[in-house]
């Protein structure tokens, strides 16, 4: 396990050089100049100047490219133009924002993506297993944006049960210590204040986890079936071992290991598809950060927020793999 | 498939209603008491604010919601609305615009006063402080100045660009109006102009050219756009970047009795359908960027109440003159008449406009209200094209921009029904927009024949509209405000002299004869003047939506 682990965290290295050499390059594959690029037509030739020396474009690529490399192990992953706050500084409230939304996203899509699943395997071909796989169908063709402003129009407007935008009730005020609000309210005790951050996590959770919930119903589903006609759960039930036992204790265990791929992944795809469930939510997480780059052409702020997605996506499989390798030990002497 | 795809939906909605509905019931239980709690003062955060919401007076919280957050907070950096409509809270400016027109009244300046239009002398208002505690006097007006005029200046920081735009370039440049600015007294100041330039009252009510507090400035450097500190009836609390600005009461504003708000919070709701159904469930207060097909639902809520922002904008169609076929004046003319306003109006702007006939719009003083518009008259346009030597018509490109503004809130769908009245008269037209940035970017260097595009003016002048869109000094590139391209010199000499005379009633003669040779030469299909809707709670009272776009909330209180 030890040096699988070594080896595959080894198996980094050239990912995260492969990854900075593309986003790298995003400026560069530009035609054209790039300082022209960054500060738009309107720029002075002093400023022009002045950014070709900060970023070294003088210089052949690979120094440029090793002064970059060298920049971002420092922590300097540049500086917005338009706010003209360092990327570094300014980022973490957004990514924050976004790793809460997606955490609870993941919560509502495993849990109920799982048990569908199961339940659904366990039904086999009853209106159970038709039903909820009709439901992971739709669910995985549904566009997010338009089931979020379906949520929105029933649960908000009509309703009026829970709040349609944002992540707190702007009129209580809020100050954030760690960017987790659930943790912050949490560390503060406030319970009132918890609710209502709850309450604002509930809409876009779903809107976002609707889709890998039911992926994970299908992939939950089948792996399950398979497991389910293997000889040891036979003989489980064989020993007269009620259903549900089977089914938690026995098979879900190894059912589960195509389902963590998918969760793996579905996660690292969440971070970078929120855009537009955080548009429609008024969501201020990463989505929305470097959308609004793009539309001003912040470029410095849509590389390094491709970059820190791409890594941390990086990660994420990191963490699947390893997970995987721990529970299906057969993985690792592969 | 259709079917089952129908069950599918009453499926998921029937299960996702169940798994909210049963958190639902304790959202129903829960939030009311919380509710109460906020109103009878027991608990919460706000309790002694919102207490006073029931007050006739006064008090409470407001929270606006908008399309995006503000760049930067300091006025004199920014040209963006959204930054502006903060800073106007936070700061004030030596002179004002009424609160329902862009005629200038005393703010921060009590009396001006110039008798060459060269010298103007400013009396400042005595005993204001800013928002630190420092006193506003004669030095922080020449402080300011001198930092947004001086490059040389070390607290010159940043591009300061709605000065050098409306002043004609920095300290030194050529063409740069203000000559120096000092202070005769603690509370007298006279700025002195290099050639008299008719607009400037009206510029300098402009919230860019808002007082900052010197200390501040000096303290945060080029921090002072996150720290904003001015003399403005609200006072800077927090920024959330992409979520919130908050602002609170000034206490010690120096107009007596005022601000009436408490605390004043700005939301960033991107979707404009999100922010109207954050309206309806009372998660904000007032919103703008209210769709126009969503206003018959406002105006049917009896919780909310509509606000029309009066116009001041324009939306056009510009051809680019210098290349054919629109080189010809026939042929813009011609096309002129296919084009039917009042239709464009019905459908796309829910009623919520008035046809266009001049590049400028009626609210301004100048404006040729006789003036007759080309008629919609497929037939003349045909007749028209044939005589300009294309009796089969032509084919061109036609560039429709490709985000709401409020002037053309549907560009390509506008563009589409363009099209079909040209193609009736044998012009075809293939449409194509780009990325925003990059269509003002190509307009702006004038790769286009003919364009979507529109103005919201800055100032009330109609300098403001008729030089900086149609004089031959803007028509070049790369940054064109001329995206006709159109050069008339009668037209310049017309509006360099209403530029340099101090007499409205003449200058007004003058622009009025522009409007009339803009008529003629046709560089433009003037569109519509939309009158931009709002909407907001029904016991809002003193929101007097401005036209600039850039509302003052001192006087808005709930009842």
């Amino acid at each position: 396990m030890l040096s699988y682990t070594t080896r595959r965290l080894l198996m980094l290295i050239p990912v995260l050089l492969g990854m900075s050499i593309i986003v790298f390059s995003i400026i560069h594959a530009i035609p054209g100049d790039p300082a022209r690029t960054i500060l738009g037509e309107k720029a002075t030739p002093e400023a022009l100047a002045q950014l070709r020396e900060d970023l070294g474009l003088n210089n052949p690529w690979y120094i440029q490219y090793w002064s970059y490399l060298s920049d971002i192990l420092q922590g300097d992953i540049g500086t917005s133009l338009r706010t003209k706050v360092p990327i570094a500084q300014e980022i973490w409230p957004y990514l924050a924002a976004t790793f809460e939304l997606t955490f609870v996203s993941m919560i509502i899509a495993v849990f109920f993506g799982v048990n569908i699943g199961i339940f659904a395997a366990w039904k086999q071909n009853s209106w159970i297993d038709y039903g909820s796989m009709l439901l992971a169908l739709v669910g995985v063709s549904m566009p997010v944006f338009w089931l979020g402003l379906m949520e929105q129009w029933i649960f908000a407007q009509k309703l009026q049960w829970l709040p349609s935008i944002g992540r707190f009730d702007a009129k209580m005020g809020f100050e954030s210590i760690t960017g987790f609000y659930v943790l912050d309210s949490l560390i503060q005790g406030d319970w009132q204040r918890l609710w209502d951050i709850v309450k604002h996590l509930i809409l876009p959770g779903i809107a976002l986890g609707t889709i890998p919930m039911a992926i994970i119903a299908r992939i939950t589903r089948s792996s399950m079936l398979e497991v389910m006609r293997s000889d040891y759960i036979r003989t489980a039930r064989a020993k007269g071992l009620h259903d549900f036992w089977v089914i938690y204790k026995h098979a879900l265990k190894n059912a589960l290991i195509p389902v963590l791929t998918v969760i793996g992944l579905q996660t690292g795809l969440l971070l970078g598809g929120a855009v537009l469930t955080e548009t429609i939510f008024g969501w201020p997480g990463i989505g929305q950060y470097i959308y609004n780059a793009i539309s001003y052409r912040d470029y410095p702020v849509i590389q390094s927020g491709i970059l820190v997605i791409a890594t941390l996506f990086v990660f994420i499989n990191l963490i699947v793999d390893l997970l995987y390798a721990y529970i299906d030990p057969r993985i690792h002497y592969k | 498939m259709k079917k089952w795809t129908l069950i599918g939906f009453v499926l998921l909605f029937a299960f996702s209603i169940f798994i909210v509905g049963c958190g639902g019931k304790e959202t129903n239980t829960s939030s009311q008491p919380a509710s109460e709690n906020q109103n009878s003062g027991s608990s919460g955060t706000d309790s002694s604010t919102n207490n006073r919401s029931s007050l006739p007076n006064g008090g409470g919280t407001l929270v606006f919601g908008r399309g995006g957050d503000s760049v930067s907070l300091d006025p004199a950096d920014v040209t963006d609305g959204e930054s502006l409509v903060v800073t106007k809270q936070v700061f004030d400016t030596l002179v004002d615009y009424a609160d329902d027109s862009t005629d200038v009244v005393p703010a921060l300046a009590e009396e001006w006063d110039s008798q060459d239009g060269l010298t103007w002398t400013f009396k400042l208002r005595q005993g204001v402080k800013f928002h630190d505690g420092t006193d506003f006097n004669a030095d922080a007006v020449v402080f300011n100045f001198e930092r947004w005029m001086d490059k040389e200046n070390p607290y010159h920081q940043g591009d300061f660009p709605y000065y050098s735009y409306m002043f004609g370039g920095f300290k030194g440049d050529e063409g740069h109006i203000i000559k120096e600015v000092k202070s005769v007294n603690p509370y007298t100041v006279q700025i002195t102009l290099n050639r008299p330039y008719s607009p400037f009252i009206n510029t300098i009510a402009m919230p860019a050219f808002a007082i900052a507090s010197p200390e501040a400035v000096k303290k945060y450097g080029d921090k002072f756009g996150e720290n904003p500190v001015g003399t403005g009836p609200f006072i800077f609390k927090e920024w959330k970047r992409n979520d919130s600005i908050t602002l609170e009461k000034n206490p010690n504003y120096w107009m007596e009795g005022y601000p009436k708000l408490d605390k004043l919070i700005y939301r960033s709701i991107p979707d404009n359908s999100a922010r109207f159904i954050a309206l309806q469930n009372g998660e904000i207060d007032l919103m703008d960027g209210l769709n126009p097909d969503d206003v018959t639902l406002a105006k049917q809520d009896s919780n909310l109440q509509v606000f029309l922002r009066p116009s001041m904008n324009v939306g056009y169609l510009a051809f680019n003159t210098e290349k054919p076929p629109f080189d010809n004046k026939k042929v813009r003319q011609a096309l002129n008449y296919a084009v039917d306003k009042k239709a464009l109006i019905d459908a796309f702007y829910n009623g919520l406009a008035e046809p266009a006939k001049n590049p400028m719009p009626p609210s301004l003083w100048g404006y040729n209200d006789d003036i007759q518009d080309y008629e919609f008259n497929l037939e003349k346009a045909k007749q028209l094209l044939a005589e300009a030597g294309y009796p089969n018509g032509f084919e061109v490109d036609f560039w429709a921009m490709p985000v709401p503004r409020p002037y053309i809130p549907q560009g390509q769908q506008i563009a589409e029904a363009i099209q079909a009245w040209f193609s009736e008269i044998g012009v075809k037209t293939n449409i194509v927009s780009y990325e925003w940035a990059t269509y003002l970017e190509k307009t702006g260097k004038g790769e286009h024949s003919m364009a979507l595009l529109g103005w919201t003016g800055d100032n009330g002048d109609p300098d403001n509209f008729l030089y900086v869109l149609l004089d031959k000094d803007n028509a070049k590139g790369p940054d064109a405000g001329n995206i006709a391209f159109y050069k008339n010199d009668e037209l310049h000499d017309i509006l360099i002299q209403a530029q340099q005379i101090s007499d409205q009633g003449e200058r007004a003669k003058l622009y009025q004869r522009a409007q009339e040779i803009i008529k003629d030469d046709a560089p433009w299909i003037p569109l519509v003047h939309s009158t931009p809707p709002l909407a907001g709670k029904v016991n809002i009272k003193g929101f007097v939506p401005h036209s600039t776009g850039t509302d003052k909330m001192t006087k808005v209180y709930f009842e």
